[in-house]
């Protein structure tokens, strides 16, 4: 088949689908709804029609970002739009068939929005929504709007279009049209993409191979997963059109194998290419030839970074070595190598199926496009979200995440992970770029981004992150390998309670030790989460280590749990769910915690009814108690 | 699956041979040895560089508890700490009757519904010590069925 024909073929199917006299189910089924029971949704969904006659499609879509309001099920009719029902249970998908499919009522009481062209009374169209009005959906445009192991779907909606143009255009053509587009890599650097394929176009040697970084290792973040999940060829033909801009012949998905259900759409991807024949030799008629294989990351983080991928590819230990050589130059089996993020591949496709002007048309001046986020911490609306470059902190956090839940008080915004920094409420209104974000202290990472509330320290979140990285460190360079450590045995002190004078300060000075002697940017960046909190949360560090507080009344051995005797009931609550009998108390007694018994593990506070509230968390501070229990309502009356 | 015979293969063939058997037995490790030509030193350096492959026989069910950032910060450790009471074993060991084994996870990609804990493939979300409690008696009195 030409690919005119496939193109067509593909919209026949799309159009019949999108204009059938039968309803419309879709099913978001990505990870996040999967976890949320989006699985026994479908299958009640499948059982309800079939038991009640009712001719319907039904489909699986990926995740269009609403991740605290999975399940989702989309219910469209012909000629209207589809109408969006959030937290779907298997208990009301029959109450939903009744009403919207056979009675046509749209029940806007069960509804988050409508998706697509026209209106239907009573519920909003996602795009007015307050967590979507500032998105801008390049790399996600498709999510959870088809089928990701349809092609068909992918195609009818401009999809590998712009391979096809590509593969009418000469490589310099190419490499100049995503220059224009100005496009910076999304794995976390910012690497122009045309300077990189530039470099590796140029190299000498027949054999060149492109590598699609999947690994995802930023503890916090999801973009990746779900792009893959949601829409797994707008990232392969980014692919394609890269190994043909480059002269490569093979590429690879190093994909982190804690996620299977991305790894799974890969492969359905990968075949229904191959049965178009838009993989393998003669892609397209074209003299073009190429082939990708999956593979599967092993858990270690360090293989993230290019030149470990590289080794861990070639079935080594995974440690990055010196550049240069670049990879560009000498990369897998020292052929030249092209890496690229998830995201910029999926960026790569957009700019040729559009134009590299269109995309520049977004974001800021040197920092063009959109970028993914993966919204999640203390916040209200947790999720997938992708914004125009250049837009402030202040609207992701505030407008789109809906601020702070419970009331509480926003502290900071931890962008870039384990190598990024903590942003304080100064500045939530910088421009979210490369440049804005690095002159703060932080970086653009790769997309995670995490809120702090109050309750969150600065310091124990500090130590997590260098837990972290001193844990995933391969050990290499000895700054990095003994620094962290040193760094996390100071933060350990620091939040445990034994922090010393002067402790802040060897911090810092040990900070730019790891930064300067450490090969790759593992280590390079590691010191950024500690910097960032000391120099906007200095105030907190001096209170754990001067006065052996923790003003989040998060450190374990700077908190105590107190039942505060005014308000406790005696209801025997507390005393039954403590893990380790630390409380005593009879029914109708002020209970008592042993101090000495008490794991801190927070549990009496959980389950102390709210009406009662009697449960106390403190830092610094000693509330008054009765050594023993007694009686409700003596307390104060003796003394 | 069909392996060739060639040194890149060594992480994909190590991971079949976890799949199959729960863990990296030292007879796998030999086979591997002489099927790649290499030696098990050298497949035990690489092996032991990656966080996925075990050595020991794990439990029936595998409890990862995520302390990914988002779970983090909303009370991962404090998950972490009450599983490991309930099961009385330290996160990286193993039941004595071999029913539970627990890991540590960085980030399963469920950090909306922070935080969560896996056990086998079930992602459970939104932990408290308590669901936690109720989630592992579930996997203890139903056993295998689960
Ligand atoms: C320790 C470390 C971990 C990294 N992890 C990732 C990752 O998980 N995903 C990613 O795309 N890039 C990661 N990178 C960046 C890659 O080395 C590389 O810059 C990137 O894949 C290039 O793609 P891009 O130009 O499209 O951003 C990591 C770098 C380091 C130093
Ligand atoms: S941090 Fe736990 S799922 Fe992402």
């Amino acid at each position: 088949m030409t690919f005119k024909e496939i193109q067509h073929h593909a919209k026949a199917e799309w159009e019949a689908f999108a204009n059938s006299e039968k309803p419309r189910i879709y099913v978001g089924t990505a990870t996040c709804g999967r976890s949320s029971g989006a699985l026994d949704v479908l299958n009640r969904i499948h059982a309800e029609i079939e038991q009640r006659a009712i001719d319907a499609h039904v489909i699986e879509v990926g995740c269009i970002g609403c991740c605290d309001a999975e399940p989702l099920v989309d219910i469209a009719k012909r000629g209207r739009p589809r109408i969006c029902y959030s937290h779907v249970t298997p208990e009301i998908v029959p109450q939903l068939v009744t009403d919207y499919i056979v009675n046509d009522n749209p029940r806007p009481d069960l509804a988050l929005c409508t998706i697509g062209q026209g209106e239907i009374d009573g519920i909003p169209n996602l795009f007015a929504l307050p967590m979507f009005k500032p998105q801008v959906r390049i790399a996600l445009r498709n999510c959870g709007y088809i089928d990701p192991g349809n092609i068909n779907h992918y195609i009818a909606n401009g999809g590998y279009s712009g391979l096809f143009k590509a593969l009418k255009m000469t490589p310099e053509e190419i490499i100049g049209e995503i220059g224009k587009s100005g496009l910076r890599g999304r794995g976390g650097a910012g690497f122009p993409t045309a300077t990189k394929w530039r470099f590796c176009h140029d190299a000498p040697g027949t054999e060149k191979y492109i590598i699609c970084n999947a690994d995802e290792g930023d503890p916090g973040a999801f973009m990746n997963r779900s792009l893959l999940e949601s829409d797994p060829h707008f990232v392969l033909e980014g692919m394609l059109i890269g190994a043909y801009a480059i002269g490569a012949t093979s590429g690879y998905i190093y994909c982190r194998a804690e996620y299977p259900l991305a790894l799974e759409r890969l492969r359905i991807a990968l075949n229904r290419m191959q049965d178009y024949g838009l993989l393998g030799d003669n892609i397209l008629g074209s003299n073009f030839s190429f082939h990708i294989e999956i593979e599967e990351g092993a858990g270690a983080f360090v293989c993230g970074e290019e030149t470990a991928m590289i080794r861990s590819l070639e079935g080594k230990r995974g440690m990055p070595y010196a550049r240069p050589p670049f990879p560009a130059t000498s990369g897998l089996r020292g052929k030249p190598t092209n890496i690229n993020n998830v995201e910029t591949w999926a960026n790569v496709s957009a700019i040729l199926q559009k134009s590299g002007e269109w995309f520049a048309g977004y974001g800021t001046e040197r920092s063009k496009g959109t970028k993914t986020f993966a919204l999640a911490g203390k916040v209200v609306r947790t999720g997938l979200i992708e914004v125009p470059m250049g837009i402030a902190l202040r609207q992701i956090v505030y407008d789109i995440g809906g601020g702070i839940p419970d009331g509480k008080e926003f502290k900071a915004v931890q962008t870039g992970g384990p190598s990024g920094g903590c942003l304080p409420a100064s500045t939530l209104d910088i421009p979210v770029d490369y440049e804005h974000l690095a002159a703060a202290g932080s970086i653009m990472g790769s997309g995670g981004m995490i809120v702090a509330d109050s309750e969150t320290c600065m310091v124990d979140l500090a130590r997590y992150f260098l837990s972290f990285t001193q844990a995933e460190s391969c050990g290499e360079c000895v700054l990095c390998r003994e620094g962290t450590m040193q760094m996390l045995e100071i933060l350990t002190d620091i939040t445990g309670g034994s922090g010393k004078p002067g402790d802040i300060d060897l911090l810092l000075e040990l900070c730019e030790a790891v930064k300067s002697g450490s090969l790759c940017a593992l280590g390079g960046t590691a010191p950024n989460p500690v910097l960032t909190t000391i120099r906007y949360f200095r105030e907190e560090y001096e209170a754990h280590v001067n006065e052996k507080r923790c003003p989040a009344r998060v450190c374990k051995n700077l908190i105590s749990f107190y039942i505060l005797p005014e308000k406790c009931a005696g209801c025997l609550i507390c005393m039954r769910n403590c893990p380790v009998d630390a409380i005593t108390g009879g029914k109708r007694m002020i209970h008592v915690i042993d101090q000495h018994k008490c794991i801190k593990c927070g549990i009496c506070l959980d389950v102390c009814p709210s009406r009662f509230n009697a449960v106390a968390k403190v830092s610094g501070e000693q509330p008054l108690t009765p050594e023993d229990p007694i009686p409700v309502g003596s307390w104060g009356k003796t003394s | 699956m069909q392996f060739m015979k060639d040194r890149a293969n060594l992480i994909p063939i190590l991971q079949k041979a976890q799949e199959a058997e729960g863990y990296l037995s030292p007879q796998a490790i030999a086979e591997i040895s002489q099927f790649l030509d290499i030696s098990e030193n050298d497949i035990y350096s690489v092996a032991t560089f990656y966080a996925l492959f075990r050595f020991t026989r794990p439990g029936d069910h595998i409890v990862k508890v995520c302390l990914g950032t988002a779970c983090h910060v909303r009370g991962g450790e404090r998950i972490l700490e009450s599983v490991e009471r309930e099961l009385n074993i330290r996160c990286g060991q193993t039941t004595d009757d071999f029913k539970f084994s627990m890991e540590r996870v960085a980030c399963v990609g469920c950090c909306a519904l922070a935080p969560v804990v896996l056990v086998d493939q079930d992602v459970h979300s939104k932990m408290t010590p308590a669901k936690a409690k109720e989630v592992l008696a579930r996997y203890k009195t139903h056993g295998e069925d689960i």
